[in-house]
């Protein structure tokens, strides 16, 4: 049986390529088999196809006029609205024509339209500070709706834009949405309030963190690269950022929090302004705020004071130290 | 035909990092003038004024997604020099592991899928190569492509145990790096770096990378050629004398490097400048940018004092690239300006008269593949698990400093001020600033849009195939570029 092909455009603007360089470290299968086990017919991709120039323009007006049907829009990077929302800040080289032009064309040509990483879906990074480039997502500005296509769009297959946000984003996440789209397709179910797939934006960080037995006892790390839970001290955000990043690695067997540094919850909207710097924790009264996701403060504070004074010495001693000093005992098994 | 006079507009210019657009004038079936236009303006360097300079390790990696460690170390260094903090032994050679680890990576990506591709192009059927250049280099479906984003993704392994996860980390800190690897660790480093040199050994070169990085004259990379027809460097090589690439794409005779790392005081790779032949010491008292072709306002000035006001008029100009000039001089950079400064032998070899071009920066990245990949293992063992591989450090409340580093792409520098603890300045140039910059006040064209000139033009060739070589061998990373 040959199954119908799924076509894909994937276009970039106002970020900086980097979900495309993670995407390429996609493993058994790699990027090309995937998209070939998965009948996905890549029109054009800026960083991977042979077409350039006139022979991707001519492609971009047949999508636009009706000559060719596309499946799925892959907007990478955000759309940029400046200078006094002309959006000439970025001109889609050899079109004479902004690319916030575009991607409204093409995205109401699209049956999907999916914002790949943070920038596309919210504005991400590219938004951060004074905003220069005035700079939002596909359907997001910040945590408001609204963006480059507006809070009503609908995509053809009547689906809002899915945001596979991350910064960068997981190469599976991006190919397991495509394989999803090309497959079986998805529902408004199977996405969260901000858009985002729910196979990874139902997990949270902290699950499967491997600094979670220092998380119990809050036994915290003061400086990087230090062992303990950084929640207390270095800004960690991984109990309240929707992300599977621990439990599935990242480039064979890490995570940000497994490389010595806190998450800075960047699948979210507005991650890029924490209103403090990413790598401390504001505190009130000497109480870090912000609280891990579903739990009520009360309850926290009560078991994290209770915690602490059941803190064992070797978690407090590795938390500390930037590798194991204290190993867990062995159990003599020959006293029973 | 043939002596048509007439413009072409070249865009989206793709297998480039980012979106570019080149103009072209022809006349007499040559390019008779180019300009470069880098069309994103994002504004970084605004972005971060008034932020706590501890952030600039979050936000300025963001700009780019395939030089994203190079602006990482750029910050660290910047940081370092504020605060006067040194890495400790071990700090420093992870940081040298994870930064070649990119470079390695960025290179491979640059050769295989983005630079190759053009060989498999219908208008080259017929050429003795060009059924090998098909099954191995056409655009996602080659062998040696899928083949070498493998082994890339193997490579890059290296970032999910020493830094977390790649691109855009935190690890890479001004006193060292965050994650300390134990004796496991440090032995699956090495596990994947042994596995990477057998790939590269196997199908970019048929030779041991010694072999390859001992190459020392044009005499020896011939006989070398003429040896076998194992690896995809002699590929590119036959390729290469077919079509003229070493006439092909010539720059300017002066060549930069910021020197790539350090270790102990010294670097693998020095800096230095290289002008029509001579050595001399880098000052960059004498970097300035030029705003004359830009859509930016402001005078030119040293990157300390630089301003970045874009033009929203978008009066004068045609790109939102700054010009950096040295002395008032363009410079080319990259691998091929890195081993040339370093005076590897092989590398003055490949200039013609004094000159880069599309044959010896091509041969200089993979050469320099070689000679890192070497350099990964020596650092590798080196590291002392047990012993520190970061230090604290404090900034003080006012303050410039200056960060150095070489990116894949060529050199990296940043400038910052502090003033009350906050970020009053933040000026950088990235690799393609430099090599992709428009003219400035005296005309003088970037280096790339010199290297165009007299590029040869097919009858009916809407982007030419040449200019498509030419503009890929400086392997363009247009998302620094602005920034």
């Amino acid at each position: 049986m040959t199954r119908r092909k799924t076509t894909l455009l994937w276009l970039q603007s106002a970020g900086c390529g980097g979900c495309t360089m993670s995407m390429m470290c996609a493993e058994a299968p790699g990027l090309f088999d995937t998209f070939n086990n998965f009948g996905i017919d890549l029109l054009w991709h800026p960083t991977l196809s042979e077409a350039s120039a006139d022979e991707v323009t001519g492609l971009l007006a047949d999508i636009v006029e009706g000559r060719r049907s596309l499946d799925i829009l892959c907007f990478e990077g955000s759309v940029v609205r400046g200078p006094n929302g002309s959006g000439r800040y970025h001109m889609l080289a050899g079109t004479g024509r902004p690319m916030l032009d575009w991607v409204r064309l093409l995205a109401s040509r699209a049956r999907h339209t999916v914002a790949i990483g943070t920038c596309a879906a919210y504005g991400g990074i590219t938004s951060a500070g004074s905003n220069p480039a005035d700079a939002c997502g596909l359907q997001y500005d910040g945590d408001l709706e609204g963006g480059a296509l507006g809070a009503s769009f609908r995509s053809n297959a009547g689906l809002p834009v899915i945001n596979v946000a991350g910064c960068p984003t997981h190469p599976g996440w991006v190919l397991e949405t495509l394989m999803m789209l090309a497959e079986d397709g998805l529902g408004p179910a199977d996405l969260d309030r901000f858009g985002r797939p729910r196979f990874f934006a139902d997990h949270l960080v902290h699950h499967g963190c491997s600094r979670n037995e220092f998380y119990e006892f809050k036994a915290s790390a003061e400086q990087l690269s230090e062992l303990g839970c950084m929640m207390e001290h270095l800004g960690c955000l991984g109990t309240q950022a929707h992300a599977d990043c621990n439990t599935r690695p990242w480039n064979g067997s890490g995570s940000c929090t497994s490389g010595g540094y806190p998450c800075i919850n960047c699948t979210a909207p507005e991650f890029e302004e924490p209103g403090r710097s990413f790598t401390e924790t504001p505190k009130f009264g000497g109480v870090p705020i912000g609280l891990p996701t579903d739990m009520p403060k009360a309850w926290f504070i009560a078991l994290a004071s209770l915690s602490k004074a059941a803190t064992p010495n070797r978690l407090r001693v590795n938390a500390r130290a930037d590798r194991i000093v204290q190993p867990p005992a062995v159990k003599d098994t020959t006293r029973r | 035909m043939n002596g048509e006079s007439r413009r072409i507009i070249a865009g989206p210019f793709n297998r480039v990092e980012g979106d570019l657009e080149i103009r072209l004038d022809i006349d007499g079936g040559k390019v008779t003038r180019a300009e470069a236009n880098s069309p994103l303006f994002r504004g970084f360097e605004r972005i971060l004024e008034g932020k706590d300079p501890r952030d600039a390790m979050t936000i300025v990696p963001r700009i780019c997604g395939i030089c994203s460690v190079s602006q990482s170390v750029a910050v660290a260094r910047t940081l370092a020099a504020a605060s006067g903090v040194r890495p400790p032994p071990n700090g420093e050679l992870a940081q040298a592991v994870i930064h070649a680890a990119e470079n390695i990576a960025d290179h491979l990506t640059h050769f295989h899928v983005f630079f190759m591709a053009d060989f498999a192009r219908p208008v080259y059927e017929g050429r003795i190569w060009h059924e090998a250049a098909v099954r191995h280099f056409k655009a996602e479906r080659g062998e040696a492509v899928k083949a070498a984003i493998q082994a890339r993704a193997e490579l890059l392994h290296i970032m999910g145990l020493l830094a977390g996860k790649w691109p855009h980390t935190l690890s890479v800190q001004p006193g060292g790096t965050t994650r300390a690897p134990d004796a496991r660790d440090r032995i699956r480093l090495l596990a994947i770096v042994r596995r990477f040199r057998q790939w590269l050994e196997q199908n970019l070169f048929g030779d041991s990378l010694d072999n390859v990085a001992a190459l020392g004259s044009l005499g020896d990379l011939d006989v070398w050629h003429r040896a076998g027809d194992a690896g995809f460097l002699r590929l590119f090589l036959t390729i290469a004398d077919d079509l003229g690439l070493a006439e092909m794409g010539k720059g300017p005779p002066r060549f930069m490097s910021f020197g790539a790392y350090p270790r102990d005081g010294a670097h693998l790779l020095a800096p230095g400048i290289v002008e029509e032949g001579r050595r001399r010491p880098l000052d960059t008292a004498a970097i300035t940018e030029d705003l004359s072709h830009s859509w930016m306002l402001g005078d030119t000035a040293h990157p300390s004092r630089g301003l970045t006001v874009p033009d929203e008029e978008m009066a004068a100009g045609y790109s939102w690239c700054k010009a950096p000039r040295l002395s008032g001089q363009t410079m080319e950079v990259g691998a091929l300006a890195r081993l040339v400064v370093e005076g590897r032998p092989l590398a003055p070899a490949l200039l013609m008269g004094g000159r880069g071009n599309v044959r010896a920066r091509v041969v200089a990245r993979l050469v320099e593949i070689a000679i890192s990949t070497l350099a990964l293992e020596e650092w590798i063992r080196a590291m002392v698990p047990g012993e520190p591989f970061i230090t604290p450090f404090e900034l003080p409340d006012t303050v410039e400093a200056e960060g150095l580093t070489e990116a894949a792409r060529g050199s990296l520098g940043h400038w910052l001020r502090i003033e009350k603890g906050r970020i009053a300045s933040y000026q950088i140039i990235a690799p393609t600033t430099w090599n992709f910059s428009p003219r400035d006040q005296s005309g003088q064209p970037g280096p790339v849009e010199e290297a165009l000139m007299g590029a040869p033009v097919l009858p009916g060739e809407t982007t030419p195939v040449s200019v498509q070589h030419v503009v890929r061998s400086f392997d363009p990373c247009m998302v620094c570029t602005v920034h």
